[in-house]
């Protein structure tokens, strides 16, 4: 399951499944397991957009790592107010950002932790967890109403 | 840039004098290391050429000898050429982080100066420690005296820095015997001995923004057994590149070094194999033996430990008057015939003259290994020969007090 695409700057992403690489003989494996980035060379890696860098097989962002996750955030554009937050904190660099606006999730390497809603400060929140199954426009349509703060 | 070392053409140094000289000429980029006895005057010495500016490193003090190795191999992943020392526990809390250096192909040099392993504790020489590495990967070579440290130890960085090998090697020389014995060394001048190790040309390093790399990955089933195949067969090719660094140090110094040593084995009825310091004390008895009582023998000791010299010493077996050989291990076999004993009978036993062979256990934790008792034990050997069958134990313990200990028989009809 891919549904990234739908999100800007993800259409490498994922694009293979995590062991999907070419096996090769013991005679073409790399010497003592080093695992280059990036084809070839690079030059400011660091001052390049993921999208625009030339990752090499080997690396995580081409392959898809989510096959363990059993809940999803679902992200609601309309109430975000693109803090930053949940890409701040995010472990495994999945919340997809672009200019300081909050783009969406990349589910091909999200793991499900649920870091980004428990830091998210919207009311409602912005990002809610669910079955990893549900459908994300069925719960868009649903999206519980702002609460109101009790009163100590 | 690092001072000139004034050596003259003869010093007196001992072993670990001799190993951290070598280490100085080299110049080691980073020692990371958890001194130990016996082998704590190499890294204190190495310690000491950089406080004084006679080397450009980095000294690293840590906390444990896991985490000297460990720092060993960041600093080796990084790019840098780097060696430390160690012994006995501290060889053994290394031992995990010995098959990550050779997995990630590092050319570390790592001077062990072997010691017995606790417990009861003990710092006398043993090669138990040496032992213990025997699978981890590393190309170990031994040096019986402290020429052969200084002079291995410059071999060990050319060695493992080949191309075609990058694996970390181990330099062995003996707790005490070798270490801390005064011998004269001819040392190469500082120049002379860099220019024969070469500049260190890195891998793979981290530090090269422009490839940025991963060492020490996790590989499943999918992908562990085909990089352990590569590594074992670089590993076993290794031995063509020692082969011709050891001929380039005899060129450069008249000194040669083999894979396999041997000594007066062209005629050899009985043989003695063994390793370290042990070797010279046989070489002599066996001088002594020929002259006073004219039994041919001979001696046979494997410099290289690993990769294991299966071809060499088959050939140094394969001689027609043979037709007994005992192995000497100076290590507690732990419920097993010796590991010399287990190695040369396998390539002994694909030679065409096939002698009888003996396993002696000896020397274990510093216990002496006289002149005399190495006779004894090779006019057990003529016995043998003359019996027409091993008269003995097959294994037996050399320089024990106590009733006579021994294991297994040959069955004869």
């Amino acid at each position: 399951m891919s549904i990234t695409g739908s999100v800007p700057g993800t259409d490498k992403r994922g694009i293979r499944e995590l062991g999907g690489e070419e096996k090769v003989g013991w005679d073409e494996v790399t010497q003592g397991v080093a695992i280059n980035s990036f084809i070839g060379e690079t030059e400011n890696a660091a001052f390049l957009k993921p999208e625009e860098r030339s990752y090499s097989d080997f690396n995580s962002y081409t392959a898809t790592v989510a096959s363990w996750r059993i809940i999803k955030p679902v992200y609601n554009r309309d109430i975000c107010i693109d803090c930053q937050n949940c890409w701040v904190w995010c472990p495994d660099t999945s919340i997809i950002s672009r200019d300081k606006q909050m783009l969406g999730i990349d589910y091909d390497h999200c793991k499900g932790c649920g870091v980004c809603v428990e830091v998210c400060p919207t009311n409602p929140k912005s990002l809610l967890m669910f079955n990893e199954a549900a459908d994300n426009d069925e719960e868009l349509a649903g999206w519980p109403e702002k609460q109101k703060k009790e009163k100590k | 840039m690092a001072k000139e070392f004034d050596l003259n053409e003869v010093e007196v140094w001992d072993g670990n004098y001799a190993a951290s000289q070598a280490l100085r000429q080299a110049q080691i980029d980073v020692v990371a290391a958890y001194p130990i006895t016996p082998s704590t005057p190499i890294v204190e010495g190495y310690g000491s050429y950089v406080a004084n500016g006679y080397i450009d490193g980095e000294f690293v003090m840590v906390e444990s000898e896991h985490a000297a190795m460990s720092g060993c191999i960041g600093a080796a992943a990084a790019g840098g050429r780097v060696a430390t020392a160690t012994s006995s526990q501290g060889f053994a809390l290394m031992a995990e982080v010995l098959y990550q250096a050779s997995g990630m192909r590092l050319p570390i040099v790592l001077t062990v100066v072997n010691r017995a392993l606790a417990s009861p504790l003990n710092v006398r020489g043993d090669h138990s420690d040496m032992y213990l590495g025997r699978d981890s990967g590393w190309i170990q070579i031994d040096a019986f005296n402290a020429q052969e440290a200084y002079d291995l130890a410059l071999c060990a960085f050319k060695i493992g820095e080949n191309q075609s090998v990058r694996l970390p090697v181990m330099m062995h020389q003996d707790g005490f015997t070798t270490s801390h014995k005064a011998q004269n060394v001819y040392p190469l001048k500082d120049d002379v001995a860099y220019k024969f190790v070469g500049d260190y040309v890195p891998v793979d390093e981290m530090l090269d923004f422009t490839r940025p790399v991963t060492h020490g990955a996790q590989t499943e089933e999918d992908w562990h057994y085909e990089h352990k195949a590569k590594q074992h067969k670089a590993l076993m090719d290794s031995r063509s590149v020692i082969d011709e660094v050891f001929a380039e140090f005899k060129k450069l110094t008249g000194r040669e070094y083999k894979r396999v040593e041997t000594y007066m084995m062209e005629d050899a009825e009985v043989a003695l194999v063994l390793l370290g310091s042990s070797v010279e004390s046989a070489v002599l008895a066996a001088k002594q033996l020929r002259e006073e009582e004219g039994i041919k023998v001979g001696v046979v000791a494997p410099r290289c430990f690993r990769p294991f010299p299966y071809d060499l010493i088959r050939e140094a077996l394969d001689v027609p008057s043979l037709k007994a050989v005992c192995c000497m291990d100076k290590s507690a076999p732990g419920g097993a015939m010796g590991a010399l004993f287990n190695e040369v009978s396998a390539a002994a036993y694909t030679t065409s003259s096939r002698p009888m062979i003996t396993n002696y256990i000896y020397g274990l934790g510093g216990r002496d290994f006289a002149i005399d008792e190495a006779k004894r034990i090779m006019k057990e050997q003529k016995a043998h020969v003359d019996a027409g069958h091993i008269t003995t134990n097959i294994q037996q313990f050399s320089g024990l007090r106590g009733p006579k200990l021994g294991f297994y028989e040959t069955r004869r009809s």
